[in-house]
């Protein structure tokens, strides 16, 4: 199974954790799509930065649309208001690490 | 590639003037080139020149629109009338089929959405569409109402956008993408918004050239007739007085 990962930027006013970060991309894509697009997308957190601003997602690569709309959809983290933005899109962790880092 | 946020609900006002700036300097980091922002007929010059200003020190193109939301006709037609030279973008708010009808017809009207986010109170069908479709009206989509609905309410409300973005490419109506917030939580990076059209089966290029060249294409239509040369499409006075016979 081939998959994608996804850098995402956060902006919240508090730091956030992972719990709460997956929690609420998750809850956002059962919203959207439906236990059976969850089902499909295989979402987890990879890694998210000690500040809490930075993620990166995986997901499967047949569900990339879905997983990106539902991060974008995203208003909310923990209740507090949250913007969540994609920057970057790759097929291994090591490629997206080095886009980021370049 | 510019990106255009065509509704950007910034508070025009001195009390407001620190969201004004926090909201356009947000479109600024997210990417955007110009944002349209509404304007009321009542803004003084001096307001308008002051949300000029922050957009500027922004490296923003601002462009002034206009949200007609009208309960009769006669009262569109005097609207549209007076401020078709005053704005660069007159958007038409329809609630009912009348006011979208009327809208889509009509030449100087750019833009028709459809604030409801209950299909009842959405207007956009075929008929609509022909008639945007010859007057080149577009339609306009804003996202937050995607954003800050849920449950049963957001799944109407991107069904009827699914429905309304298919009769659109059907008759050939451009569409326009913008945010439609005055909240900089609910801003988002135009190909945010374009994967977020992804809900309404919108692809990823028709959702990029609607947050991109079609508003860029309106804006500098308008720009182009409100000059002072302007007579008509393709028609402009080149020079003024009484030497024009010898030119």
């Amino acid at each position: 199974m081939r998959h994608r990962y996804i850098a995402v930027k956060v902006d919240i006013e508090q730091n956030v954790d992972r719990r709460d970060l997956i929690s609420a991309v998750s809850a956002s894509l059962l919203k959207l799509f439906g236990e059976y697009g969850s089902s499909l997308a295989e979402l987890s957190l990879v890694d998210l930065d000690p500040e809490g601003k930075y993620a990166i997602f995986r997901c499967t690569h047949r569900t990339l649309e879905i997983v990106k709309a539902s991060i974008v959809a995203l208003g909310e983290i923990n209740g507090k208001k949250a913007a969540t933005q994609v920057i970057n899109v790759s097929g291994t962790l090591k490629a997206l690490r080095k886009r980021l880092l370049t | 590639m510019k990106f255009v946020d065509l509704n950007l609900q910034v508070p025009i006002g001195k009390q407001e003037r620190k969201e004004a700036e926090e909201l356009i300097e947000r479109s600024a980091e997210l990417g955007y080139s110009a944002i349209g922002v509404p304007v009321p007929m009542e803004t003084t010059e001096e307001q308008i020149q002051d949300i000029e200003k922050i957009s500027n020190e922004n490296n923003l193109n601002l462009i002034k629109r206009a949200d007609l939301k009208l309960r009769s006709l006669n009262e569109m037609r005097r609207s549209l009338r007076v401020l078709r030279r005053k704005r660069e973008i007159i958007a038409v708010q329809c609630d009912s089929k009348s006011i979208a009808r009327y809208a889509a017809r009509d030449h100087r009207v750019d833009l028709i959405s459809f604030p409801s986010a209950d299909p009842r109170g959405r207007f956009f069908d075929s008929a609509t569409a022909e008639l945007a479709s010859k007057a080149s009206a577009a339609l306009a989509v804003d996202m937050a109402p995607l954003l800050t609905l849920s449950g049963l309410q957001r799944a109407r409300l991107v069904s009827s956008l699914r429905k309304e973005v298919g009769i659109a490419e059907k008759f050939g109506v451009p569409i326009v993408i913008s945010s439609g917030t005055s909240d900089r939580y609910l801003l988002r990076r135009p190909q945010d918004y374009a994967s977020l059209a992804y809900l309404f089966d919108l692809d990823h290029e028709t959702a990029t050239k609607a947050l991109s060249d079609i508003p860029l294409k309106i804006v500098e239509r308008n720009r182009e007739k409100l000059r002072s040369n302007y007579v008509a499409p393709g028609v402009f006075i080149v020079r003024r007085g009484r030497d024009c016979q010898n030119v």
